[in-house]
């Protein structure tokens, strides 16, 4: 399986580990090594066993068998707090820091610089801003942490991590929710971090990082290693053929063919419709069978419109008319009874309800429509829940289970199924595929293209311009919480969206109507 | 010792009547502290009428349970000029300062109802108090002549745990309790002083001896633990007043339509009127500069049903109780 | 990591039968029944009957609990509830008497529920200020006294019996019927699962979550008033000094017993009442005992937590693995 010419001395070396949940076989022996200052990704689809890896390795979780070997001395690490003191730091996507207290606070939480047991904050400050200069990160180390990007926050994770004498860095999909440029000095401090020694585990979606960033890869598939490779030994497709077992097809290069579509009716319009200080007034036409992409930076007003559209953010201008009829969406309930449907970008915490089952998920907007005299049996629910888990492919396919088990990209569809079983006429996914796996990625974007053939209106923002060029019959453009410009047809690539979203020509009212 | 105490109160009091109204122009500020109980409202409406028999101009307070608003109502008084302060205090301790403000003020304070700490001893004139360890023995002794030389099984509904009038009333019955040997307590629960929970702990009495046919009598700290401990005797078929003996504490109204009804034996009276004692020493301190003992015990008088309850009930039942 | 519905109540059912045993050992005669004046007479009636107000109150509580919020004022309630049945009873009829304390119980409810789904008080600072003041206003109609009543029908419903089951166990399994039929029989009880369990989601997928909110508080006045009404009739007469004092706290922990989170979503209206059940079985043990008083809140505590302890799915998940290494 090595495959690498020059392997340096192993660090953290995993040997025939297993681990079970009841009946699921999470990990089944798997090897695993990571070498002294090399960067490695560990890849795999949603529940290939990547951060269950992680999280055995940590002490979050215990093995059932195998060894764990960091520098040839065997850890047993009951806890995330011993396997750091053994000299395993591991950082979240979710920093799990305190955003109330200060950068130096956070560095220093729980092991002060003391003198006759009062803290000394001075001393703390100056070490702080030493240890972040390291990292050429030069902030005030006073303010508190929430006020920085999270991209700082990150860093400030990091450090405090390796400063704790870490050899081996974890870093659990560190970038899913960084811009580009935030991603860049990430890589800077990893790249520093590696040449220092350090190992450095690389756990990701994004497989353009991966070959940018990445000496090896170790690709994991339903809990049994794949494979080890080093980077430049394993061509793109090869790569996603190990993680995915099958031929992907071609996803993200392909344009819709059929994208001259005839002029279909008009599902909704909204007409100089805004909040002041949320997003400027704006119109929008989303004609049925149609995919309107919103694309734009992060901050521009994307997710803004789709509140606003969805009812969630209460206009304070312009009107909306719905089949041709003017209505009032004040609350997300009236857009509901109209036949919208909405999947937030932060599914956690705006989508799923973790500890109810798939089954409850999936039917509770469309309960809600019902309302509550009219409640949906339990065999009525049965029906829908097993409906949807099979024409989405959720996995595992057990109703029963609570949704919060789920993988991301299961919880996704079924989210989705949530909106499907109200038979909506308009369908706002608010980047429908972040932080999910490469199949389910692309099972997604099928979906978005049959559900608009069967002739519903879609609105989809994604920071992904491929994904965007890939499925959009339209793309608005947005910049500064405005609509700035509008795309059609063959004018639809990656280039000139990036060109509009650069130059943000403001278009007048003319020319955004079809 | 109490009942020399009991005698010297009845004395001043014998004497202080005979008085002629020289009180007229007297004025008496009364921090009273609230209306958290029935017996509470009763002591306020008491203290009213007590003052205008004698023509004194009695100003009450209500602190609505909060010594900040005793000490504050005390400062007025002060102010004011009054020729007396009445006061009841809500907690014993703190009060110190306030105190030493009057003294220094030349006005004499009484208390009423309640002690305060040792501390403050030197503070005020006299305090008017009942006793409740007389109370609890004055029970007993009802309850030791009543039986006689028979075997009798008592159960004790006791009032709050922690709570000083308790412990007093429960060692004043067992004072008397030790001295016969034919009396026993069988089992004793707290009520909290309410009758629902008296009414709660009678009917785990009653089960757990038997269904009661052993009970001889039931003593209870308060009146209306008892009430309810005849509610919770009749639901179980028994007959209070006469297969079981009652006797409790307070002589609250509705106890004595209970020993109308034949359904309660006896009470012993807290009286709500501690203004009256407390007026006639004051009334004697400042016309004749006689003064009173350190603490003047009100009586703990025994009503049975030979007192003509009904009679008892209707003038008690105005009171606010 | 499978969370079976078998397991659900488990733990809780367990607890109460230990506690019905212990009850049994402390008393010989615990489990002995008779019929007296047409009604059921023994320690098991007692369990029942006396904990029928917590019952109640953890009928509406559960719900609350459930949305993620918490009524401190429910003993407040049942003390104005029964001040009002009480000073109404004699002069204007039970009917309106009660209809107008369970009336009241309802405004409380709206008043709570307003302060929480309208102007989005935290539910404990919302609810602390009836709490506070209820008992006030509850004062004030009794002007401090305890108000007697003599309506036979009013006394029926605490001291009555239908078939020989005491009238208040009666009104309790009735309400759990009624509250069961509303939550589970309509789309309510995965709503309010729903919210407690996200709010934010839930709200964005179109659920009314304020108007479910107010419903719940109101819901939960409805049975404090109730419960109000039922320990003035029991003691034919209005506390308002000391009706429903803490009760609100045996209510919560009755909810948490049954295995409800304070942080809201999955609840069980049975496992509430079994809770309840588990609270008073354990006071009427104590009563039963002949301990010293000064016990009862030390047994009290120790039991609790124990029976906490046998939910926590920590304990559990060690328990199992001691019990896979002995064998």
């Amino acid at each position: 399986m090595n495959a690498s010419p020059d392997p340096g001395p192993a660090l953290l070396e995993v040997r025939g580990l297993s681990k079970s949940f009841g009946a699921l076989q999470a990990l089944q022996e798997v090897d695993f090594t990571l070498r002294a200052g090399e960067i490695h990704a560990l890849l795999g689809e949603n529940g290939a066993g990547k951060s269950t890896l992680v999280k055995v390795v940590t002490g979050v979780f215990d093995r059932d068998t195998g060894i764990v070997r960091l520098d040839g001395t065997e850890v047993v690490a009951r806890s995330a707090r011993a396997a750091l003191d053994a000299g395993i730091a591991t950082v979240y996507q979710e920093v799990n820091l305190l955003p109330n207290l200060s950068v130096a606070q956070n560095l220093y939480l729980g092991r002060q610089p003391t003198r006759f047991g009062l803290v000394r904050d001075a001393e703390m400050r100056r070490r702080a801003t030493a240890l972040l200069a390291e990292f050429d990160l030069h902030i005030d180390v006073a303010a508190p942490l929430g006020s920085y990007s999270v991209a700082v926050q990150h860093i400030t994770a990091i450090a405090r991590a390796v400063d704790l004498s870490a050899r081996v860095l974890i870093l659990d999909e560190p970038t899913a929710s960084l811009d580009r440029h935030e991603v860049e000095i990430l890589f800077a401090v990893v790249r520093k971090l590696a040449a220092r020694g350090i190992g450095v585990l690389f756990v990701t979606h994004f497989l353009d990082q991966v070959y940018e960033i990445c000496d090896r890869i170790t690709v994991l598939r339903n809990g049994r290693l794949m494979g080890e490779r080093t980077t430049a030994e394993l061509p793109r497709i090869e790569l996603i053929r190990m993680m995915l077992g099958r031929e992907l097809a071609e996803t993200t290069s392909a344009r819709a063919a059929e994208r001259a579509r005839p002029v279909r009716q008009v599902c909704a319009r909204f007409e100089g419709y805004g909040k002041a200080g949320y997003l400027s007034p704006f119109d929008l036409v989303l004609h049925h069978g149609e995919v309107v992409g919103l694309a734009g930076l992060l901050g521009s007003g994307r997710t803004e419109t789709a509140r606003l559209v969805f009812g969630a953010e209460r206009a304070d201008s312009g009107r909306a008319l719905v089949e041709g009829q003017p209505v009032r969406l004040q609350s997300p309930r009236d857009a509901v009874a109209h036949g919208f449907g909405y999947c937030p970008e932060e599914r956690k915490i705006d989508g799923i309800i973790a500890e109810l089952t798939v089954r409850e998920n999936i039917v509770l907007a469309l309960q809600a429509k019902r309302g509550l005299a009219r409640p949906l049996s339990r065999s009525e629910q049965d029906e829908i829940a097993a409906r949807f888990i099979k024409l989405l492919d959720i996995r595992p396919p057990e109703p029963e289970r609570p949704i919060g088990l789920l993988s991301g990209g299961n919880q996704q569809k079924a989210l989705l199924a949530r909106w499907l079983a109200t038979a909506p006429r308009l369908l706002v996914l608010d980047e429908p595929t972040r932080g999910i796996d490469v199949g389910a990625h692309a099972e997604i974007i099928r979906l978005i293209r049959a559900l608009c053939d069967d002739g519903l209106a879609l609105l989809v923002i994604s920071s992904e311009l491929d994904e965007i060029v890939t499925y959009s019959d339209r793309v608005i453009v947005l910049r500064d919480r405005a609509h700035v410009d509008q795309l059609q047809g063959d004018a639809i690539d990656v280039s000139n969206i990036l060109a509009a979203i650069a130059a943000g020509s403001v278009v007048g009212a003319e020319t955004v109507q079809p | 010792m109490t009942i020399k105490a009991l005698l010297a109160a009845t004395a001043l009091a014998a004497t202080t009547l005979s008085l002629p109204a020289v009180a007229a122009e007297l004025t008496v500020g009364f921090s009273q502290i609230g209306s958290e109980s029935g017996w509470r409202a009763a002591e306020t409406t008491v203290s009213k009428s007590e003052a205008a028999k004698r023509k004194v101009n009695l100003k009450i307070a209500d602190a609505q349970q909060k010594q900040e608003n005793q000490i504050k109502a005390i400062r007025s008084f002060v102010a004011q000029g009054v020729d007396a302060i009445f006061l009841a205090p809500v907690v014993s301790s703190g009060w110190d300062a306030v105190l030493k403000e009057a003294k220094e003020a030349k006005i004499p304070v009484v208390l009423l109802d309640r002690d305060i700490d040792p501390s403050g001893k030197e503070l005020y004139l006299t305090a008017v108090t009942s006793d409740s360890v007389q109370e609890g023995a004055v029970a007993g002794e009802w309850l030791a002549k009543t039986v006689g030389a028979k075997a009798c099984n008592v159960v004790e509904l006791q009032g709050t745990v922690g709570a000083s009038v308790a412990a007093n009333r429960k060692k004043g019955f067992d004072s008397v309790v030790a001295k016969h040997a034919n009396l026993k307590v069988v089992r004793s629960q707290t009520g909290d002083f309410t009758r629902a929970k008296g009414k709660e702990v009678m009917e785990s009495f009653i089960k757990a001896e038997g269904g009661g046919k052993s009970l001889c009598a039931v003593y209870a700290h308060n009146d209306d633990m008892m009430v309810g401990a005849i509610q919770a005797m009749k639901e179980a078929g028994l007959k209070p007043g006469k297969d079981v003996l009652t006797v409790s504490i307070d002589a609250v109204p509705d106890i004595f339509k209970a020993m109308a009804a034949g359904e309660a034996n006896a009470t012993v009276e807290l009286t709500p009127n501690m203004a009256g004692p407390a007026l006639d020493a004051i009334i004697a301190y400042k016309g004749k500069g006689t003064t009173p003992p350190k603490w003047i015990q009100t009586e703990s008088k025994l009503y049975t049903a030979a007192d003509d309850p009904m009679k008892v009930y209707d003038s008690k039942k105005g009171l606010g109780y | 990591m499978t969370f079976s519905l078998q397991r659900r109540g488990l733990a809780q059912i367990i607890a109460l039968l230990v506690i019905l045993a212990v009850d049994r050992i402390v008393s010989p005669q615990f489990f002995d029944l008779r019929l007296q004046d047409g009604r059921l007479f023994g320690s098991l009636i007692d369990v029942l009957n006396r904990g029928a107000p917590v019952a109640l109150l953890s009928l509406g509580m559960v719900l609350v609990i459930a949305t993620r919020g918490i009524d401190l004022s429910v003993g407040a309630v049942m003390a104005i509830s029964g001040a009002i049945a009480a000073s109404l009873a004699d002069s204007h009829g039970v009917p309106l008497a009660i209809a107008v304390a369970l009336g009241a119980g309802l405004l409380c409810g709206l008043w709570n529920g307003f302060l929480v789904a309208v102007l989005g008080i935290q539910p404990i600072v919302a609810t602390l200020i009836l709490m506070v003041a209820g008992r006030g206003i509850a004062q004030l109609i009794t002007e401090g006294r305890i108000v007697t009543f003599t309506a036979p029908d009013f006394v029926w419903l605490g001291n009555g019996a239908v078939l020989g089951v005491p009238v208040p166990v009666v009104i309790v399994l009735g309400m759990l019927v009624i509250t069961g039929a509303v939550v589970r029989g309509s789309a309510l009880g995965l709503l309010i699962e729903a919210t407690g369990g996200n709010a934010r989601a839930s709200e964005l997928a179109g659920i009314g979550t304020r108007a479910m909110i107010l419903a719940v508080y109101v819901w939960c006045g409805l049975c404090a008033a109730l419960a109000g009404v039922i320990a003035a009739a029991d003691i034919m007469g209005a506390d308002a000094n000391n009706a429903g004092l803490w009760l609100e706290l045996d209510a919560i922990l009755a909810v948490v017993i049954g295995g409800t989170s304070l942080f809201g979503g999955r609840f069980s209206l049975v496992l509430a009442m079994v809770g309840a059940l588990i609270i008073q079985a354990m006071n009427t043990g104590i009563l039963l005992s002949g301990y010293p008083p000064e016990f009862n809140l030390v047994v009290k505590a120790a039991v609790v937590l124990i029976v906490l302890l046998l939910q926590s799915p920590r304990l559990a998940s060690a328990g199992a693995a001691l019990w896979r290494a002995r064998s």
